[in-house]
């Protein structure tokens, strides 16, 4: 959990200061990890195939805009500087993961391709960092994620 | 699904994580409460049992999350949402 804390810490991100619960949280990520051979959101119905979790692997998708919005992440093993400093409580956090049916239709829908550009740019669906390269890179410079968590930008 | 004992609010039931910090905050809310309770860890099932369950959480809560209450059939709480529990077990 130490190496978690600063890792998060040199990103950037703040873990939730309430040890307890964030020790629980962390013991429900290696259970998943143990489980299912990935990390997926321990408050989140994971399916068991991999690229079906890809948005709920730890850090998920949606954790920057839920920081943003409330103060911690849909789980809150994250928080918000504001909550890691005790100066504000957490929102509960509404789902923001699409349903299942929405999920499917989304992953159905082809994203517009520029054919002018000299490089494809890849963008990390954790962070939202930007590269214009033929490849991904293989972990994603800023927020540390694998190269299956980018998706094709422009 | 295990049911914990206590004072008969109606038919209160948790869907619930096994792995979810609020799924754990939740069950403690209900036994501190005094409520009797069942409750079932979805990630827990597997199989035909588990699409059954997914779908009655389904019926509940379309956006299928947790820890997802129903009391009676009728009144549904999604997360840890203290005093919406309280109000839908009137305690």
């Amino acid at each position: 959990m130490r190496d978690l804390e600063l890792e998060a810490e040199a990103g950037g991100y703040h873990l939730n200061p309430d040890r307890e619960f964030t020790r629980g949280l962390v013991r429900g990520l290696l259970a998943n990890r143990e489980r299912y051979g990935y990390i997926s959101c321990p408050c989140r119905l994971a399916s068991g195939n991999r690229e079906d979790d890809l948005d709920i692997i730890c850090p998920c998708d949606y954790r920057d805009p839920d920081l943003a919005e409330y103060g911690a992440c849909y789980c809150a093993l994250y928080v918000s500087a504001e909550v890691a400093a005790g100066a504000r409580v957490p929102d509960p956090v509404p789902e923001r993961r699409p349903p299942p049916a929405e999920r499917k239709r989304q992953k159905a829908e082809h994203t517009v391709v520029s054919e002018t550009l000299k490089y494809p740019v890849w963008r990390c669906r954790v962070c939202g960092y930007l590269c214009a390269r033929n490849e991904p890179p293989e972990f994603c410079p800023i927020c540390r994620v694998s190269r299956d968590r980018f998706e094709r930008f422009m | 699904m295990q049911h914990v004992p206590g004072a008969d609010r109606g038919r209160v039931i948790l869907y619930a994580l096994s792995t979810c910090g609020w799924c754990a905050r939740t069950k403690d809310l209900l036994t501190d409460l005094g409520v009797g309770f069942s409750y079932i860890y979805v990630d827990l099932l597997t199989g035909e049992e588990r699409d059954r369950v997914v779908r009655e959480v389904e019926h509940w809560n379309p956006q299928l999350s947790f820890p997802t209450i129903v009391v009676n059939d009728s009144k549904v709480v999604v997360g840890f949402r203290e005093q919406e529990i309280r109000e839908a077990i009137g305690a």
